[in-house]
């Protein structure tokens, strides 16, 4: 388990995270999400003991994280990729991580045979592809056998197959009970892992919450229709009780309604459809919306930055 | 591990209650010191500079002394009852670059290749990665030294046998092995203190080789005579001249004399290896 309490980092005056409290339960994928910049890594990093908290507290296991004795033992983190000297072959360097922590050396060919890199032990890493580099780096994680696993940006760079691999391994590790923490900026991939959803931008907390809750709150479904005889349209809608939004292109939008009713509603009164479409807002919109309210905070409290970045189009396709 | 699970500050849910979280076969250990030891130990034998750098020394200690000792003998000169072991001075002088740049490369290559996370996320503990990494660097510095050194007296010894040179006094056999070993594997030492500082190979390496010839540079240019006495203080202080006390020589008859310049190098890098602690508590990785 993983416990933050206010946890706050300034860098000067900026503030790249700002009061987080939250709390990386077992058992479960925590997906951990956000824009780039957003504060994610500063966050893992704090976890980590690497960077120090301005303000507040981490705990792992109820205990910080300097004061674990062999802390491959509690936590593996895969941080950003190639943390490493690449003249050093895999064997190697994860024997140094396994003598450090007391970990009998035993299980550095095991967690090699684990991300099937058993070929390329002895190999200098500087060679390796980034996949194996992932996969070196997941190696490491997985060394002392922890209860916690934190993996920043796992699938970044690699190929489906890889991004495959990690995200069953993922789901395994949380299986067997251990508390898996999973950091993204891409929604989609999230929805495929995650059970549990902390999302954060400009450094603050913005949502946390079960996937299934996520999806449910935001995965909003509407019909789109499209009609020469607009006016009219609107106006069977209406007597009928259903609310439509003009979306812009001249096109209706009615917020959970069934295609089947409007269509067989237009054809009762002869009108002309040139579209009736069921639409799903899909996750990544949701996530987008999410964020953007506090990147428009921002905009407005620092800099003239444009309101909306992406334009009117992402909020409704 | 072994702790129980602090109460939780949220109302619970039921997904991850009924989860008991997972417990490793693999023993929970104590670490100390050794554990760190043992992983800098692997880590500096399994990188190729360390090989590199090592085998330069060797090669420029082992080399440029029996260079150094052929040419004697081979001139017929008599030395006049000099000590044969001061001629493995110069090979030393040019292999302390190597010692420099293996103590600079043992902490701030970890820098350079993104290593220092790994480390510092292995063992929290940042001092006693330090200590790790010096104890070892210090040890292989040292022995290295001692061996080339060695070799070369007994090199020297053999060689100019018959050139006039003296038989070396036991003292004079132990500054030139023991003595000067010590010295360089501080020198070494101190190194790696400013590469944990600095954290950047190049410029750490550039610092510690400006630090040894500057003094000495510097004094050569300073005609004035009103700037005798700090001429005379950059001579006798400069690190060379420090190595050369060694062999009982000197550039002046004043200044550090016998041991000193070891009492010296000790303190500069015990200060200087404090600063390195205090900035890698400090600092975030």
């Amino acid at each position: 388990m993983i416990e933050l309490e206010g946890l706050t980092k300034r860098y000067g005056e900026k503030v790249a995270v700002n009061n987080l409290t939250f709390t990386v339960r077992p058992g479960i994928v925590t997906g951990f999400l956000g824009p780039n910049g957003a504060g994610k890594s500063t966050t893992m990093r704090m976890v980590l003991g690497l960077d120090r908290p301005t303000a507040g507290d981490v705990r792992i296991d109820g205990r910080r994280y300097d004061q674990l004795k062999d802390p491959l033992k509690y936590i593996g983190a895969l941080l950003e990729a190639k943390a490493w000297h690449g003249g050093r072959s895999a064997y190697n360097h994860l024997l140094c991580l396994a003598q450090s922590n007391g970990i009998p050396t035993t299980r550095v060919r095991e967690v090699l045979d684990t991300v099937g890199l058993t070929a390329v032990a002895k190999k200098k890493t500087k060679g390796f592809s980034m996949g194996m580099g992932q996969r070196l780096g997941i190696a490491a994680a997985l060394l002392g056998d922890p209860r916690i696993l934190m993996f920043d940006e796992p699938v970044n760079g690699l190929d489906p197959e890889g991004i495959h691999w990690i995200r069953t391994l993922m789901k395994s590790l949380a299986a067997q009970g251990r508390t898996v923490f999973v950091s993204s900026h891409l929604m989609s991939e999230m929805a495929l892992t995650a059970d549990h959803l902390v999302v954060i931008g400009q450094g603050r907390l913005l949502a946390d919450t079960s996937m299934a809750d996520f999806i449910e709150r935001n995965s909003r479904s509407y019909v789109r229709i499209r009609s020469p005889q607009r006016e009219r349209l609107l106006d069977v809608l209406h007597r009928a009780g259903i609310t439509a939004v003009e979306s812009g292109n001249g096109a209706l939008e009615v917020d959970g309604g069934k295609a089947e009713h409007i269509g067989e509603l237009a054809a009762r009164h002869q009108l002309v459809l040139h579209e009736l479409s069921p639409q799903q807002a899909s996750l990544e919109e949701a996530f987008m919306r999410l964020t953007a309210e506090s990147v428009e905070y921002h905009a407005h409290s620092d800099a003239p930055v444009p309101r909306q970045q992406w334009g009117d189009d992402w909020k409704r396709s | 591990m072994s702790t129980p699970q602090p109460p939780m500050p949220q109302t619970a849910a039921p997904a991850w209650q009924a989860a008991p979280g997972y417990t490793s076969p693999i023993p929970v250990v104590r670490t100390h010191l050794g554990h760190a030891i043992a992983s800098e130990w692997t880590k500096i034998k399994s990188v190729r500079s360390t090989m590199w750098t090592l085998g330069v020394f060797v090669l420029l200690v082992v080399g440029i002394g029996l260079l150094t000792g052929l040419i004697v003998a081979g001139q017929d000169a008599d030395l006049g009852g000099e000590s044969p072991l001061t001629l493995g001075f110069f090979g030393l002088l040019l292999g302390s670059m190597c010692i420099m740049t293996l103590g600079v490369l043992t902490t701030a290559s970890e820098y350079g290749t993104g290593m220092i996370r790994t480390t510092t996320v292995a063992c929290p503990s940042r001092a006693r990665v330090l200590t790790a990494k010096a104890v070892v660097f210090f040890l292989i510095a040292f022995v290295v030294t001692l061996v080339s050194t060695t070799l070369v007296g007994f090199a020297h010894v053999a060689l100019l046998e018959g050139s006039g040179a003296k038989d070396p006094s036991g003292g004079e056999w132990l500054k030139g092995t023991v003595g000067i070993s010590l010295y360089l594997a501080l020198l070494g030492t101190l190194s790696l203190a400013v590469g944990s500082i600095i954290r950047h190979s190049a410029g750490a390496i550039t610092i510690m080789i400006g630090a040894v010839l500057a003094p000495l540079v510097i004094a050569l240019f300073m005609f004035s005579s009103s700037l005798q006495d700090v001429q005379q203080a950059l001579f006798e202080y400069s690190i060379p001249n420090q190595m050369s006390i060694f062999y009982a020589n000197s550039l002046s008859e004043s200044g550090p004399s016998g041991w000193d310049p070891l009492w010296i190098m000790l303190g500069v890098t015990a200060v200087t290896l404090g600063g390195a602690f205090a900035l890698l508590e400090k600092r975030d990785v």
